[in-house]
């Protein structure tokens, strides 16, 4: 059974990914086909069905620390499936940018910290730059010997790149970053 | 035929071999590949986990490039040709979208440029017949479990590329070599793609059930198309035996790495020594 507080941020939650995602929350039947193909849900504490029922029902802010929202893997098999057409996965996408916007708590693995340092490599470079990437999130986490066993033999291969590529036309991605941080939101 | 090729990031570091290999069939089939000058990052998950905005403006950087070289564009990274076939649909469906990424870009683009990934030009453009007709070493004996993985078919009406369920084109070519596609479940499961560093947990626990599918189902090796999925289930391998105890030591190719090979390239050419499982059972077909 699904109990839920129902509060003001509840309605705005539910409208606020509304409007970032562009999906109708009110048209899921709870068939439940997005939690029987996600490939996390047996390892989240949350499924996707549930996550609908919720905002559907007006959860509030708490909804954005569920662990479901940092361990969704993108992977777009509930949109795709989904007999009502529901764009599950850019529903997570919306609680994602609503949980970095409001500050909700960070859950394991801290995957809000990796994207901050792939996109500064892509925005600083104009192309991904894997070590400075690595040791920002390493640093970040404080897991720094993750992997490192890994780095010999993948410098050996090319596998991974000491410097930075040039080739890049840095002047327009830098734009695209100034620019959308200023329009904060902007966009459905 | 000529096109506007796309390497993406990972052509530069991890997929190294899948960059060399395309590069390589595509001029055994007669492929004339240029590069955008000037390519940058199409963001990747990263990107639309944190702003719709910013996800198609990336990608739209260099889908603009490319319209003023009037070609088409290729992409052989999986994740790439996701977030610019994703990005083209959202500028040209959503207005609000569009001028939003007009005024990131500083100009306009109206999302026309058409997104093809290598598969469906082998398979379309190149056809069946010369591809068979070029190949000069059968892979006779070799079974293979074409894997998909998630980029490729989904979102099925955006990416519309082969059957989003089941799909067979990875089969198809691998047919062409010679060698058997065999029958298995998990064409299209996800290995947890670009969690591979931040839940490294959860990537050794998706990898490890493909893997052992993939065994359990007689193949001698998986062919893929994304790297992602190639690092997720090559790399990670040495981690499943760490926490889960399972030894694989499946080999993990791509499958322009196949074709080449078919086309009588030699592995030194198509980035063999670059993947972390030995493809042995692969190469010992040609040698």
């Amino acid at each position: 059974m699904i109990t839920i507080k129902k509060s003001k941020s509840g309605i705005g939650l539910k409208q606020a990914v509304e409007k970032l995602s562009g999906v109708d929350l009110s048209v899921c039947l709870q068939c439940r086909k997005c939690s029987a193909g996600c490939p996390v849900a047996k390892i989240a504490k949350t499924r996707p069905s549930e996550i609908m029922r919720r905002l559907h029902l007006g959860a509030g802010n708490e909804l954005l620390e569920s662990d479901l929202v940092w361990t969704c893997v993108s992977c777009e098999t509930c949109s795709a499936r989904c007999p009502m057409g529901i764009d599950v996965a850019g529903v997570m996408d919306a609680l994602r940018k609503l949980a970095l916007e409001t500050g909700a708590s960070k859950q394991e693995g801290n995957v809000p910290l990796f994207n901050k340092a792939f996109l500064k490599t892509v925005e600083m470079f104009g192309r991904t730059y894997e070590i400075a990437m690595i040791g920002a999130y390493k640093l970040g986490t404080g897991k720094l010997m993750n992997d490192t066993e890994k780095f010999p033999t993948m410098l050996k291969k090319g596998k991974i790149s000491l410097i930075p590529s040039f080739g890049g036309d840095r002047k327009t991605v830098r734009r695209i970053f100034k620019k959308t941080k200023q329009n904060k939101g902007a966009g459905k | 035929m000529r096109y506007a090729y796309f390497p993406g990031c990972s052509a530069e570091s991890t997929a190294r071999d899948m960059h060399q290999s395309t590069l390589a069939v595509a001029g055994a089939l007669g492929i004339e590949l240029i590069e955008p000058k000037g390519w940058t990052c199409c963001g990747a998950t990263a990107g639309h986990q944190t702003d719709r905005v910013l996800a198609a403006s990336l990608p739209a950087a260099n889908l603009v490039k490319i319209q003023n070289m009037g070609l088409d564009c290729i992409v052989n990274c999986a994740a790439c040709y996701n977030r610019m076939k994703v990005a083209n649909h959202e500028i040209s469906t959503d207005s609000d979208i569009r001028s939003s990424v007009a005024d990131a870009l500083g100009q306009n683009y109206d999302g026309s440029v058409k997104v093809r990934h290598l598969i469906e030009v082998l398979l379309e453009d190149v056809g069946v017949k010369k591809i068979k007709a070029s190949v000069k070493n059968s892979l006779s004996g070799l079974k293979v479990a074409c894997y998909y993985g998630c980029l490729l078919v989904r979102p099925p009406k955006v990416v519309n590329f082969d059957n989003p369920e089941n799909p067979t084109s990875l089969d198809k070519l691998v047919k062409m070599t010679g060698a058997e596609s065999i029958d298995w479940p998990c064409k299209i499961e996800c290995c947890g793609g670009g969690l591979s560093l931040s839940r490294t947990d959860v990537v050794v626990n998706l990898t490890d059930s493909i893997l052992g599918m993939a065994k359990d189902s007689g193949a001698d090796c998986v062919a893929v198309s994304c790297p992602m999925c190639q690092v997720n289930l090559d790399l990670r391998q040495q981690d499943i035996k760490k926490q889960n105890g399972k030894d694989y030591q499946m080999p993990v190719v791509y499958i322009t790495q196949l074709l080449g090979l078919a086309l009588g390239i030699g592995p030194d050419k198509l980035g063999f020594n670059k993947l972390m499982v030995p493809a042995s059972k692969v190469l010992e077909k040609v040698i």
